[in-house]
């Protein structure tokens, strides 16, 4: 008589509701202009983001540890999920700090979003050909914002359900007893 | 009590009603206005704010850049002009946002008597405008303080 094995429970989030309180998606924005700072924070605030605002692509480097004098924070309590930097800016431009984290095998994967007051086919060329997330025009809408976390927490959702699926395929076959043979059956 | 409030209210309305029908401000100050909430109950001011520290910087960049007894280096001006114009579309600033187009050009066309008046029209401009925002934040007090809340303005 065989018996039946209920399948072990697991623990597989499904739903944007994985990015709940306690992971939400952290955006770095770099402007120079302090009311652009001040916009943008608030529209990533009322979109349920972590928000680090710095006034400069080399500060933004900086934040990433990315720039010479190296700083051996943990990497995993800043971590990025998204970058969004205004185009024109004394000294480093956006584009450049784009190309520099795109350049880094360890950010390159990183979305960044280019925001800019002007609407300049090449410049928009430019940055995405650059890698580019997306390209918005200023003044930034809550609409854009919106937008963006919503796709970027699809994606993020599918890279953490497939974590799970082989971390969880990997849990089974550790347990190599009889009755865990049975546990293998598809759930 | 009550009809204090409504009074307040409907002056208000009529006040934010025509700031706009004036062209002193645009859909971005009702963009600003909906980000605030009690949470964030002084957004827009505090935006505002920094809209104007702005305009005193940047216009004082102007001024230098253009009190030049030899060659005035346009693209200074222009540079300037271009983070105000930046700024002044973020908070819905229209008419100031209208002059900083127009400066530009001005600049770049090398024009001294066309930048010298748009210098000194944007500096009149940022100053109404400051002082008409400063009487719609009052009345919003004022009805606040006679015990109502502040009316969502429909402006279309």
């Amino acid at each position: 008589m065989a018996e039946v094995l209920l399948p072990r429970k697991m623990e597989i989030a499904n739903g944007p509701s994985k990015f709940g309180s306690a992971h939400l998606l952290h955006v770095l924005a770099v402007d120079d202009s302090h009311v652009d700072r001040k916009f943008i924070e608030r529209l990533l605030r009322v979109s349920s983001c972590k928000v680090t605002v710095v006034d400069s692509a080399t500060r933004a480097l900086q934040y990433l540890g990315l720039d010479v004098e190296k700083k051996s924070v943990g990497l995993e309590d800043l971590k990025v999920n998204l970058i969004m930097t205004d185009y024109s800016m004394p000294g480093m431009t956006g584009y450049e700090l784009l190309k520099k984290i795109k350049e880094s095998s360890a950010f390159r994967d990183i979305p960044v979003v280019v925001m800019s007051s002007e609407n300049i086919l090449p410049r928009i060329d430019r940055c995405l050909e650059e890698g580019a997330e997306d390209f918005l025009l200023k003044p930034v809408k809550l609409s854009d914002v919106t937008r963006l976390r919503d796709s970027l927490m699809k994606v993020a959702d599918l890279s953490f359900t497939k974590k799970r699926e082989l971390e969880t395929e990997h849990a089974y076959s550790l347990d190599s007893s009889p009755r865990s043979q049975l546990k293998r059956a598809k759930i | 009590m009550d009809a204090l409030v409504a009074q307040l209210q409907m002056q208000f309305r009529d006040y934010t009603i025509s700031l706009y029908q004036q062209g002193f401000l645009d859909d971005q100050f009702t963009e600003l206005k909906k980000l605030q909430d009690e949470g964030s109950p002084d957004f827009v001011a505090e935006v505002l704010s920094l809209f104007f520290e702005d305009c005193v910087k940047l216009i004082g960049n102007m001024a230098r850049a253009l009190d030049q007894t030899g060659t005035v280096d346009y693209s200074q001006v222009g540079a300037s002009v271009h983070q105000l114009k930046g700024s002044s579309s973020s908070v819905g600033a229209k008419r100031v946002k209208g002059l900083c187009v127009t400066f530009k050009e001005y600049c770049e066309a090398k024009n001294y008597e066309g930048c010298v008046r748009c210098l000194q029209q944007v500096d009149i401009e940022y100053k109404t405008l400051k002082t008409k925002l400063q009487d719609m934040f009052n009345l919003e007090k004022q009805i606040i303080q006679a015990g109502g809340i502040v009316p969502q303005v429909d402006i279309n």
